[in-house]
């Protein structure tokens, strides 16, 4: 990927940006007083898969790690949530809570050896992981626990405060203040030093062990907060679909992932809202067309995205934008 | 002992599949440094080809050799008009744009021949099994070593083979002494995507045929290919029948069939961390 330039995440933010994010964020509030319940289900589907997309960016945008089984740590997100709802009582939101802490040490050991192993190597073992984890997840030893082939559903809970919100009002409303304090956070992480030591063991390993950084802490840091990014993302899906099962954690979730993370634009912050409507709302048409061709269209507009806009739809609303100024400025 | 023996020897005959699928993969990725992520659907597209042959009335072996020369074909169109511009990118371009072209074949082939799982036809006659292996594991080790020793023989002896791996080892000086070095890459390409389609078809039988069938078939071949070296054609194939023998024991006396696709990420991830240059590979050492 022509990575774009770190200053995306490092540079000051404008006022106008803030309130322009601001408005956004406001506007997104608003959604499940204005839009029927179906469509708010699939815009809370949007928010969860901005968190796992975000996730993704970081490890594979910033620090340059190939991730072909993110859909692992969703998984993982999701399994744990939904039985510690069931077999410890815990609140909702402190099961979520735990699974990302999971996901994070998960991702964080998985991390360890993933190290020594660079580019192709890694996209090879986690694709392997995604490959392997439905059959993971169906494995009798665990049936007591995952359910096995059955899968497990997963507690219904209500508004908090006696707030006069239906469920699913509260549930999206739930998870966009979550994606915002997460985006906030890797936001913030991103534009400090430590943002700049992930994207420098990206763009020059040796440059940045030259600096005194350390890549392997770096690394297995940046796999496990990415894994717990997805896993909260997972343990939020699976409060929306109340139920989970292996079979929706197939290598075409993890692959899906990363579809989505490529087609918002893989090295920045705000691709991963482009590409999780994308992955949200594009299966849809395609399937409108042919069940068969969804899979099509997501190859081929990735092909043809590779040749023309590498950096995604957020490289190339940004690409739109400097083009504008450029042009204001040399208009006498 | 008997069990054992017949685990052993069918291990092995599933292992010359994963042979084949790990040769096609190193071979592209000697000369190109990518893993081919849809070397398994281009062969499950060419073991189709095959399929719609024979049921159009061919026999079998010449609708064998016809589905391999689209395997061939089509594999050097591939890497000449959607490969060749990526030549420079960045290693997560050339992955994504191999993951499209893996969701592309998988669903053009959904939409071409239907995702319903098909029997697919066995060429060998039953009468070769014994009490160890059927007629068709025999046929398809034999299909296997044929198919190596050929690759072999073509390397070793041929000047377009010779022009090959000077292509794949050294373009530049190769360019100067007049070899096209670009027709070389899609040449490989075309020879990967025949080895490719020898294994989808060798599989079909076994695994019946439809869109995801080389899923797991592909992940052994990755695994073959690390085990063996992925930058040593011959023991990313001798990988194969190790991993076509480890899958069996392992599904048979240690975790079941249950878990058998772990047992190729297990295999990947002890290469990669304890020897990351395969059994056989060469120790590659970057200047610093």
């Amino acid at each position: 990927m022509a990575s774009p330039p770190v200053a995306a995440a490092t540079r000051q933010r404008s006022p106008m940006q803030a309130i322009a994010v601001l408005l956004v964020l406001a506007a997104a509030a608003t959604m499940p007083f204005i839009v029927s319940s179906f469509h708010l289900l699939q815009l809370t589907m949007v928010v969860i898969y901005s968190i796992a997309l975000l996730g993704l960016n970081i490890l594979t945008g910033y620090n340059g790690q190939i991730s072909l089984g993110h859909g692992a740590f969703y998984a993982i997100g999701a399994y744990t949530t939904a039985i510690l709802l069931d077999y410890t009582g815990l609140p909702y939101w402190a099961a979520i809570a735990v699974a990302g802490g999971l996901c994070l040490l998960v991702g964080f050991l998985f991390g360890l050896p993933a190290l020594r192993l660079e580019g192709l190597y890694l996209a090879l073992s986690t694709f392997a992981l995604a490959v392997a984890t439905p059959q993971l997840l169906k494995f009798h030893a665990l049936e007591e626990w995952t359910g096995g082939v059955q899968g497990r559903y997963v507690s219904a809970f209500s508004p908090p405060f006696g707030l006069p919100l239906a469920w699913d009002q509260w549930l999206y409303l739930f998870s966009l203040a979550v994606a915002a304090i997460l985006f906030l956070l890797a936001w913030n992480l991103l534009r400090g030093s430590t943002g700049l030591a992930i994207t420098a063991i990206r763009d020059n390993p040796i440059a940045a062990v030259s600096m005194g950084i350390n890549i392997s802490l770096y690394k297995s840091l940046t796999f496990g907060v990415s894994a717990m990014y997805t896993g909260i993302a997972g343990g939020l899906g699976a409060l929306v679909t109340q139920f989970v099962a292996p079979d929706s954690f197939t290598v075409f979730l993890s692959l899906g992932l990363l579809v989505g993370s490529v087609i918002g634009g893989v090295s920045s912050i705000s691709g991963a809202i482009f590409g999780a409507f994308f992955i949200q709302f594009v299966p849809n048409v395609a399937d409108q067309i042919s069940k068969a061709v969804t899979w099509a269209v997501y190859g081929s507009v990735l092909i043809a995205l590779m040749y023309l806009a590498p950096t995604g739809i957020s490289g190339f609303l940004a690409m739109i934008v400097r083009r504008l100024r450029e042009w204001r400025k040399v208009r006498p | 002992m008997e069990a054992l023996m017949h685990q052993l020897l069918s291990g092995l005959a599933n292992g010359g599949i994963y042979a084949s699928v790990a040769l096609a993969l190193v071979m592209i990725f000697q000369s190109t440094h990518h893993i081919n992520f849809a070397q398994g659907e281009q062969g499950m597209f060419s073991a189709y080809v095959a399929l719609t042959l024979i049921q159009a009335g061919f026999p079998y072996w010449t609708a064998f050799l016809l589905a391999l020369g689209f395997a061939f074909v089509s594999g050097a169109a591939i890497e000449r008009i959607i490969i060749r511009p990526f030549e420079r990118a960045p290693v997560l371009s050339v992955v994504i744009v191999f993951l499209g072209l893996l969701f592309v074949i998988n669903s053009l082939a959904g939409w071409l021949f239907t995702y319903n799982v098909q029997s697919f036809p066995s060429p060998f006659p039953a009468g070769l099994g014994n009490r160890f292996l059927s007629a068709h594991e025999i046929g398809m080790v034999a299909v296997t070593l044929v198919t190596l020793l050929l690759i072999f023989l073509f390397f070793r002896y041929t000047s377009l083979g010779l022009a090959m791996r000077a292509a794949a080892q050294n373009p530049d000086a190769s360019r100067l002494v007049g070899v096209r070095v670009t027709w070389m890459l899609a040449l490989g390409w075309g020879l990967a995507g025949a080895i490719g389609a020898i294994a989808a078809i060798m599989a079909a039988p076994i695994v019946y045929i439809e869109p995801n069938m080389m899923g797991g078939i592909l992940l052994y071949g990755f695994a073959a290919a690390l085990l063996g070296g992925i930058n040593n054609p011959w023991g990313a194939a001798v990988g194969g029948f190790i991993v076509g023998v480890i899958e069996n024991l392992a599904g048979a006396y240690v975790v079941g069939t249950e878990l058998k696709l772990s047992v190729a990420l297990i295999i990947i991830i002890v290469v990669l961390v304890t020897r990351p240059a395969g059994l056989f590979g060469r120790t590659i050492v970057t200047r610093v």
